[in-house]
């Protein structure tokens, strides 16, 4: 029973797109398409994402962390977040639980912001992507744009978060990561 | 290929770390399966509607309406889809260039393109879960309204460079 509520979404998911095959087959085979081949995606993407986010858990002490991107790790910490966001491989939602464990390690607030929106918006693979299909000037001005904007974003962040709501994010990752 | 170097990487990691220590070894991957464990409703859930959402948005139907709307009009309809779109990059560049030669002014793609990636109305349960709800909400409405910056600098670019 309580497996049935954990999935209750999924189960949601998986009634709909049936309800969706009877009345518009075509439509309803398109979306079991795409679901298997995201599941496959996502099913070949995270395992080694977490095995090394594991890893990392229990081989790399939080004081390194916090040297290399925590409190007082200033600009390395900031440009170190960014290559590792830029450097991704995988849709956003994969950067949720490594930005978690990170937390769990005293990685900084701001540091978690570059990490996401980085990762979200600014990963080579994708951009190889948007320069073939989109052209230079597209990719180029988006790109040099969102430095700024991942930025000024950090910045609004910090300021409308409190102290308060922060500590509750990083009791979060204790529990999540 | 990034899948291939992710396995090497997790796999070389794996086999430095049972040669060094076999009970801290035991002791990461029990915590690896947790925590994939932990999230993986909320991912299945999601990628199911997502299925469902890009099945009813296809190329055409988004051409259509963007193909309809012209200026800043056209830039919300964009960045409210691409909000609610979730697509690999792999489909979503050669569906955005479709997009273009169906019509799609670069101003609306540079929306829809900025909230494609950084706006996630379908991974905000996921969000919620790591993040809480103030920091999910904040986070997104942030990223939508910063596509509409980008969406202006890349149409004054792009007009400018004649392309």
């Amino acid at each position: 029973m309580q497996v049935f509520k954990k999935y209750s979404l999924a189960l949601a998911g998986v009634f709909l797109i049936a309800l969706t095959y009877l009345f518009a087959a075509e439509t309803g085979t398109k979306a079991a398409v795409t679901v298997l081949s995201s599941a496959k995606e996502m099913l070949l993407i995270l395992p080694p994402v977490f095995i090394m986010l594991g890893l990392l858990d229990v081989w790399v002490p939080r004081e390194t962390m916090v040297r290399f991107m925590g409190e007082g790790s200033g600009l390395v910490g900031g440009v170190l977040s960014w290559v590792l966001g830029v450097a991704a491989a995988g849709p956003l939602y994969v950067v949720f639980p490594i930005a978690a464990a990170f937390m769990k390690k005293g990685v900084t607030f701001t540091n978690i912001l570059i990490l996401i929106g980085a990762w979200s918006t600014m990963k080579i693979p994708m951009l190889i992507f948007e320069f073939s299909s989109l052209g230079t000037a597209f990719a180029l001005t988006r790109m040099l744009m969102n430095i700024p904007v991942i930025l000024v974003m950090t910045a609004i962040m910090n300021k409308v978060l409190s102290k308060e709501d922060k500590e509750e994010i990083y009791q979060r990752s204790e529990l999540t990561a | 290929m990034q899948t291939i170097i992710f396995y090497s990487l997790a796999g070389g990691l794996l086999i430095f770390s049972t040669v060094k220590d076999r009970t801290k070894t035991k002791k990461s991957l029990i915590k690896a399966w947790k925590s994939f464990e932990n999230i993986l409703p909320q991912m299945l859930g999601m990628i199911l509607f997502v299925g469902l959402i890009v099945a009813v948005l296809s190329p055409e139907v988004i051409s259509r309406i963007l193909g309809g709307a012209s200026g800043w009009l056209g830039v919300i309809v964009a960045a409210v889809i691409g909000s609610v779109s979730l697509i690999p990059a792999f489909v979503a560049f050669p569906m955005a260039k479709i997009l273009l030669e169906h019509g799609a002014g670069y101003m609306q793609l540079a929306a829809f393109v900025s909230t494609l990636t950084m706006v996630g109305i379908l991974t905000f349960g996921l969000e919620i879960k790591f993040f809480g709800k103030k920091f999910t909400i904040w986070r997104n409405i942030l990223a939508f309204l910063a596509a509409f910056v980008i969406a202006a600098v890349v149409q004054k670019v792009v007009g400018y460079a004649g392309l």
